[in-house]
């Protein structure tokens, strides 16, 4: 039987929840409804067979053995980067560097990139909706060197203003970094007009990539920025590896950010030789079995199709703003027209940090507290949010449990 | 669903919607920030010591019910008492609210304070309550950093 159309681009969410072991178990007797995603997404059974497979049979160090299993891990470490580059749309796989996850990503360009070509006086823009740790880096790279840190302001809606990116764009503008997808508003922000932009004055352009390829086909030559960085284990893979990308040209400029194995061609007490790109960068044992978990993780999301997910949770998150807004008291924080399936919401006059521990005790997990993105709290005038993110895991029947524990907490805060 | 009606007792989410000595005390001669960076909790606490007794007290702040009812009842607690009595009060709610679910708290040491004693089932929460305490036991000491919980 030749299948419908419809059937075809229909993503099966049951049969995927089958895949993920996680959400079998039941949480405080409740089954367990799993609504933050945007902090980690939970693994496929594929992936964690990765890692217990790599530790069973393959474990060895690479890069260095001359024996079986350090050649078996060593390809099975460097087929993850051909699979980062290929996911990515990278030109070479010179261009992906691992690192422990985004914030690491992030440290290392400020540290490298940023120690060489900012100068006092010099100004780095990011945007009013960075998480901390695209704003932390920064700022410690300015107390450094004397440069300074120009804000792009939102609109109340969690918009960027790109007319007001425009404006703070000068001459002493030596780097933008700008946040993908905002994992506290849910804001898709306009990437790649912000790089034409940039690149049109000669500023290269970092951006965080954390909350997007969890949602979407991320390319980055269409993207045209110079770094992008992102986490495995918000794209369903381990924790503790991340991905920078870099352009060749400029990774090829940058100083090595951290020293010790792996990263040199040879040592001696008067002078070291780095190694090649992107090896330079990767001092010391990576995190192997993370990598090639990581690798199962790609390969599981391809499987699936970056489009269905897409479309999918597009479904999700109109079916939920629909659903939240029915509750009374409820405020939606991050209104954007381009949104991913994150929802912020505030319900008057009760904390963040009590809904969540009553829809706890209800199995539902969400994230309620600032979400590391403090001035975004700030600029919507709220002490914290409570966050219901979605993955192509989740389902409208979840949805419908979250608006219902939202009444019972109204209702038990009415007394 | 037991254990949260504890939790959120009537007279606790009383506290939270009005607050008692809520706002900035003119007199105060003690104050002291307190910050839980986990939520974002945050109070200022104010004192008005004379001759070691706590002639008047205030807080403002914004939290969750649990924090805020915290330092509304602390402060109704407080009121009058030694700063000695203060401390030792400080050290039998901690007590209360990090002691085994199911042990039977002891209502002459505590008195009203036995409100919180639902906080021990929620380990994650016992932050909440403990703010306002440490927070006074650091104005005391006349700290001028802010306290953290963390």
């Amino acid at each position: 039987m030749i299948p419908s159309a419809n059937s075809v681009s229909r993503l099966d969410v049951e049969r995927i929840r089958e895949d993920f072991p996680i959400l079998r178990q039941k949480v405080r007797g409740k089954p367990l409804v799993f609504l933050d995603s945007a902090a980690t997404s939970q693994k496929p059974q594929v992936v964690i067979d990765a890692l217990n497979n790599y530790y069973q049979t393959e474990n060895a160090n690479i890069h260095r053995g001359v024996y079986y299993l350090s050649e078996i891990a060593t390809n099975a470490y460097e087929g993850t980067r051909l699979k980062v580059k290929e996911t990515i749309n990278a030109n070479s796989i010179k261009e992906i560097v691992f690192v422990r996850g985004t914030t690491e990503g992030i440290n290392l360009v400020a540290s490298s990139y940023g120690r060489k070509n900012v100068k006092e006086g010099d100004e780095i823009v990011i945007s009013a909706m960075e998480h901390h740790s695209n704003i932390v880096p920064w700022q410690m790279l300015c107390e450094e060197t004397g440069a300074k840190l120009r804000i792009i302001p939102i609109n109340d809606e969690g918009e960027l203003l790109v007319d007001e990116f425009e404006k703070l764009l000068n001459k002493k503008t030596k780097l933008v970094a700008v946040v993908h997808t905002s994992n506290s508003l849910g804001t898709i922000n306009p990437v790649k007009r912000l790089v034409d932009i940039a690149h049109d004055r000669n500023v290269p352009v970092l951006v965080d990539g954390a909350q997007a390829l969890p949602h979407g086909k991320i390319d980055v030559k269409k993207l045209g920025c110079d770094f992008f960085v992102f986490s495995s284990h918000k794209v369903f893979g381990p924790t503790g590896v991340g991905v920078l990308y870099a352009k060749e040209a400029i990774l090829e400029k940058m100083a090595p950010y951290q020293g010790g194995g792996d990263m040199i061609k040879s040592v001696t007490f008067e002078k070291t030789l780095y190694n090649d790109l992107p090896y330079r960068f990767e001092a010391g044992t990576p995190n192997i079995a993370g990598v090639i978990g990581l690798s199962k993780a790609l390969d599981y999301v391809a499987g699936i199709g970056y489009e269905k997910i897409a479309a999918y949770e597009k479904e999700l998150l109109n079916y939920a703003t629909a659903a939240l807004s029915t509750i009374k008291p409820l405020r939606i924080i991050g209104t954007a027209k381009e949104k991913a399936a994150v929802i912020s919401f505030v319900l008057e006059g009760i904390h963040p940090h009590d809904v969540g521990t009553i829809l706890d005790r209800d199995g539902i997990a969400i994230r309620t507290g600032h979400h590391c993105t403090q001035p975004v709290m700030a600029r919507f005038n709220v002490p914290a949010t409570s966050r219901a993110s979605f993955a192509f895991y989740n389902t409208k029947a979840e949805t419908d449990l979250l608006v219902k524990g939202l009444h019972n907490v109204i209702n038990l805060f009415r007394g | 669903m037991d254990e949260l009606r504890e939790l959120y007792q009537q007279v606790i989410l009383d506290h939270n919607k009005n607050p008692k000595n809520f706002g900035k005390l003119e007199t105060a001669n003690r104050t002291a920030e307190g910050y839980n960076p986990l939520c974002g909790d945050r109070i200022d606490l104010y004192m008005q010591v004379e001759d070691g007794i706590i002639k008047d007290i205030s807080f403002e702040g914004a939290g969750c019910a649990i924090s805020k009812a915290s330092s509304s009842v602390m402060t109704t607690v407080l009121k009058g008492k030694s700063t000695a009595e203060a401390e030792q009060l400080f050290k039998k709610f901690q007590k209360l609210i990090t002691s085994e679910p199911g042990a039977e708290p002891d209502l002459k040491e505590i008195g009203k304070l036995v409100i919180f004693c639902g906080v021990r089932e929620f380990p994650l929460r016992v932050k909440c309550a403990g703010l306002a305490w440490h927070t006074m036991v650091a104005a005391l000491k006349n700290e001028s950093a802010t306290v953290s919980t963390e």
